[in-house]
């Protein structure tokens, strides 16, 4: 196959790379975005193995047979409430490529490369191997929070900020001092200092805000992909990783926007330090239990249910599917109201009730059902604390204020179901709790919804 | 300890402070039941059904006080029942402490707790055993069902081929509990409700439910302490009435309602407009054992005014429905005993720093505690006026949408003309590769941001799973690698072709396994 014969596949695989992340504007569409996607790739190794800068060998099939192997177990085996741990994993695959690729062209670096072309080489070696082990690290963290083997706290070192400053002024020193006279000390410091970096920089963040930080390290591992793309002038990794990294990018822009916060503030960790004056909240919570839930839900028309992270540790989604399906063959309506940042991943509660079979159009976004809520006769809040906390809106000390949330208070009725009294991932009070149209079913959400599905009958 | 509900002695009393329903859940808070035999069987519970939910009969009200701790009632102590009364025991039943200061005292010779449910202070979290409110309720749907009975005439308007029928009009004055109630029942039952309150805040509750609004053009606000009216001054009476003497001759039923605590019922009816009333149209007054706001009201019986108006002056509604009444008191008086009971062992706690324990309690340990120090926590929060939000002209909106244009347009250029700069600064240093491949790079970028920018919410986790996938495109970097003769360079390359595999493999197929979910209803 000829080098041109592979720059046209690799236009075509662009094209179908761009036609993927397009297709992804709608569900029924999706389906098919995903084999763009597929075919895309398949396309674009293909072309490459066969193309005249490859030699097939037997350890080179080897080592894909066994990496497609890997995948495909893994990708089989999770189940679809780890998929945030699973994205996040998979991220540090993606950065540790592009660290070992960017040091084996510092140790064979491409012949014929003088003055300002060394230079820019130089240039891309360093801030792919950067970008790429700050990715692996964060990542590693990242999962290790999202799987729970890490506290979700913020870890708030004194002078974090500054240590952050300094080890990014260290690495760009490093890099100065490697365009002079590239030695390989300067290099592999920098990478530990890029992994610490990273390890250190997703350590800071809090459990709330994964979401964000699982699109922003997506995007690091397209803003890596295009960085080798330069190194080795290839277009196709150069399109693809802008793609993602753009990508990335936007959906960490839309988190941040959907929770009122500033994107740097995220990056850089925790809640802001200063928790100002939140407003006292008075009154007490009312316990309810099942039975009178069950009865109520017999008497409500319009029911609305608010899923959120609670839902997803407790996998109720099975339970909640089934009373949905009982409830509208009662000629109920039912809907569910999906805040942007509810769980923990963009998107990760339409996931997970789509696992359960529930519809996708009764699933609706903050802004569809916002308006709705003052006519529902019910709402149901599974395991969802900030998203749903009036303080936003009512209390300008709040450290939430701002941030849009669903109006669930305006309904007739809200059931919050909750394992305790404990507060949501920001720590702070919801004075929603203490409405007088509140009531409170402690337990494990997917115990409570399983026994109201047995009074249901 | 021991929780009794003996048999109400006052005359046509037919509630009973306890149901088989609350005695399941007093149960729960450790405490045993007694029920006098035959206490619930006006009510229409009868001692089975009370055995059934683990209640001990027992047969005569001396027994009954005789072994409870704790007495539960619907209308205060009687004379007899007084004699009951021992050290120790509480009592929790209506007392009205104000009028009746006698009680008190017997209360506290025989050093007995005396908690009446009429002075639980009307905040939120009190509601759920404010049986003046429950009791309300029933009152005002009664005074609706009882001015029906007496009314000659169908509610709704009907058009039938016996001729037309013209909807029944409502007036009910004073629109607390009852009022609400009242108009709630009317309007459901398809006439046309007007509803008056000195209180304008409530205008909007009267809307919701239904009823209009009479408005007085008039500057006072009627509203006193805990929700309830005040006094008004003698101009606004005097155009009240012109008001009233403007209807009155339309209305069919009037509903009166208004109490003000701790006075005589203001005199809102007076016989002038009964007097300009059609004959056959009724007056219900459900003020009547505070005197009436109607002048003809005699309590507890039905007059028939000269023009042929009847005016009732029923003061046992809630008794009139018993069953209905009794099961909302025994579940305030069980919510009461919750209160009472914070640690669920069946041990009575009368925590004097609680507010709502505080004001419902009248003596303790053989101390006279009426009347309780205002509640700490304010009842009703003064609502803040709310900024209207400004009504804009559709020229003003045209100009702000020109204005958000405008800006938007000029947010765009001055991105481009950064951009461009920035472009040609990299231009003038940079070598001929690496410009042509950084025209691919920020194109790839502006593509990535058109494109995403349209997927979906519901979508963003399939999103991200695609991009991981599709940023496992490393894998070329490492394929142009791995034939390399250093030995160190193949074995990283080549286990960066299989970590890459790995996230390409796995990424389409978990983002494949998410989309096959979706589906449609």
């Amino acid at each position: 196959m000829s080098a041109n014969i592979v720059t046209a596949i690799y236009i075509a695989a662009s094209v179908l790379f761009i036609l993927s992340l397009g297709g992804l504007s709608n569900q029924e569409s999706a389906k098919r975005a995903v084999w763009y996607g597929i075919v895309g790739m398949a396309l674009a190794v293909g072309a490459t193995i066969f193309g005249p800068q490859v030699e097939i060998t037997l350890e080179l099939m080897l080592m894909i047979a066994v990496g497609s192997v890997i995948g495909l177990v893994v990708a089989r085996r999770v189940e679809m409430t780890g998929m945030p741990q699973l994205v996040a994993a998979l991220h540090t695959f993606v950065g540790a490529a592009a660290v070992f690729i960017g040091i084996n062209s510092h140790i064979a670096p491409p012949a014929g490369l003088a003055g300002a072309e060394l230079i820019i080489h130089e240039v891309e070696i360093f801030l792919g191997v950067f970008i790429g082990a700050v990715t692996t690290t964060g990542s590693i963290i990242a999962f290790g929070k999202l799987s729970g083997m890490l506290d979700g706290k913020p870890l708030t070192l004194p002078g974090r900020n500054i240590l952050n400053l300094i080890a990014v002024l260290g690495c760009v020193w490093l890099g100065g001092m490697y365009l002079n006279q590239p030695a390989d000390w300067t290099l592999y410091l920098m990478t530990a200092i890029a992994l610490i970096f990273g390890a250190h920089l997703v350590m800071a963040i809090g459990g709330a805000d994964m979401p964000v930080v699982v699109s922003m390290l997506n995007s690091y591992s397209g803003w890596a992909a295009a960085a080798t793309g330069f190194l080795l002038g290839n277009d196709l990794l150069i399109v693809t990783g802008a793609l993602v990294g753009a990508s990335g990018a936007i959906l960490s822009y839309i988190m941040c926007r959907a929770m009122n916060r500033n994107f740097l503030s995220v990056i850089l960790g925790g809640w802001g330090t200063a928790v100002s004056s939140a407003q006292e909240v008075e009154g007490e919570m009312i316990a309810t239990d099942v039975a009178t839930v069950a009865a109520d839900m017999q008497d409500a028309q319009d029911i609305i249910i608010v899923p959120g992270y609670g839902m997803a540790v407790a996998q109720a989604q099975g339970a909640v599917s089934e009373i949905t399906r009982r409830l509208r063959a009662q000629g109920k309506s039912v809907r569910f109201a999906i805040h942007p940042v509810a769980g923990r991943l963009p998107g990760h509660m339409n996931v997970l009730l789509a696992e359960a079979k529930v519809p996708y159009d009764i699933v609706l976004e903050m802004d569809e059902i916002n308006p709705d809520f003052p006519e529902a006769d019910m709402v149901i809040i599974l395991g969802a604390n900030d998203i749903v906390n009036p303080a936003a809106q009512d209390d300008p000390g709040s450290p939430i204020a701002g941030m849009p949330v669903l109006e669930v208070w305006k309904a007739r009725q809200v059931i919050i179901s909750k394992r305790g009294q404990g507060r949501g991932y920001s720590g702070i009070e919801n004075p929603l709790f203490f409405k007088e149209n509140s009531r409170m079913l402690y337990g494990d959400a997917k115990a409570s919804l399983d026994q109201i599905l047995t009074s249901l009958g | 300890m021991k929780v009794g509900c003996p048999l109400e002695t006052a005359e046509g009393e037919k509630r009973v402070a306890m149901t088989p329903d609350s005695v399941g859940q007093i149960r729960k808070l450790g405490y045993e039941c007694l029920v006098q035999s035959g206490a619930g069987a006006a009510a229409g519970f009868d001692d089975d059904a009370y055995e059934a939910a683990g209640a001990s009969v027992v047969k005569t009200a001396a027994a009954l006080w005789k072994q409870a701790d704790i007495v539960v009632k619907v209308r205060g102590t009687s004379a007899v029942e007084e004699k009951h009364l021992r050290a120790d025991q509480t009592v929790i039943s209506l007392f009205w402490p104000g009028q009746n200061p006698d009680l008190l005292e017997t209360f506290k010779s025989a050093g007995s707790n005396a908690i009446a449910m009429d002075m639980v202070p009307r905040i939120s979290r009190a509601q759920k055993m404010d049986v003046l409110s429950s009791m309300a309720n029933i009152a005002g749907y009664r005074a609706v069902i009882e001015s029906g009975n007496q009314f000659g005439r169908f509610f709704t308007g009907q058009i039938t081929a016996a001729g037309k029928v013209p909807p029944a009009k409502v007036l009910v004055i004073g629109a607390g509990v009852a009022g609400l109630a009242a108009i709630g029942t009317a309007t459901s039952l398809g006439a046309i409700v007007r509803a008056f309150d000195v209180r304008p805040e409530v205008a909007e509750q009267i809307e919701s439910m239904g009823a209009e609004f009479l408005m007085l053009e008039f500057e006072e606000d009627g509203s006193g302490e805990g929700g309830y009216a005040k006094p008004a001054s003698p101009e606004f009476i005097e155009k009240e009435m012109a008001l009233f003497r403007e209807q009155a001759p339309e209305i069919d039923i009037v509903i009166t309602t208004a109490l003000i605590p701790g006075r005589p019922a203001p005199k809102l009816w007076p016989a002038e407009m009964v007097a300009l009333m059609k004959p056959g149209s009724v007056v219900v007054d459900l003020a009547a054992e505070q005197g009436g706001n109607c002048d003809l009201t005699v309590a507890d019986q039905i007059v028939t005014s000269d023009n042929g108006v009847k005016v009732v002056g029923y003061t046992d509604f809630p008794s009139r429905m018993a069953a209905q009444s009794s099961t909302l008191y025994a579940t305030n008086i069980r919510h009461m005993l919750d209160d009472l009971t914070p640690e669920k062992d069946g041990q009575i706690t009368i925590n004097m720093e609680d507010d709502v324990i505080r004001g419902a309690t009248v003596v303790h340990n053989g101390e006279v505690t009426f009347p309780p120090p205002a509640p700490k926590v304010q009842a009703i929060g003064k609502a803040d006026a709310a900024p209207k939000p400004v009504e804009l002209t559709p020229e003003e909106k045209a100009a702000l949408e020109m204005e958000a244009h405008r800006r938007a347009g000029r947010r765009q250029f001055g991105m481009l003309a950064g951009g461009g700069l920035f472009m040609l600064l990299v231009g003038a240093y940079a070598p001929a590769s690496f410009m042509q491949h950084f025209i691919v790079f920020a194109l790839a970028c502006f593509v990535g941001f058109q494109v995403i920018w349209n997927v979906s919410h519901a979508l963003h986790t399939p999103l991200m799973a695609v991009t991981n996938a599709i940023s496992g495109i490393i894998i070329l970097g490492a394929l142009l690698q791995v034939g390399s003769d250093n030995q160190i360079v193949m074995i990283l390359a080549g286990i960066s072709v299989l970590i890459a595999t790995i996230n390409i493999v796995g990424g389409f197929m978990v983002t494949r396994r998410m989309l096959a979910m979706f589906q449609k209803s």
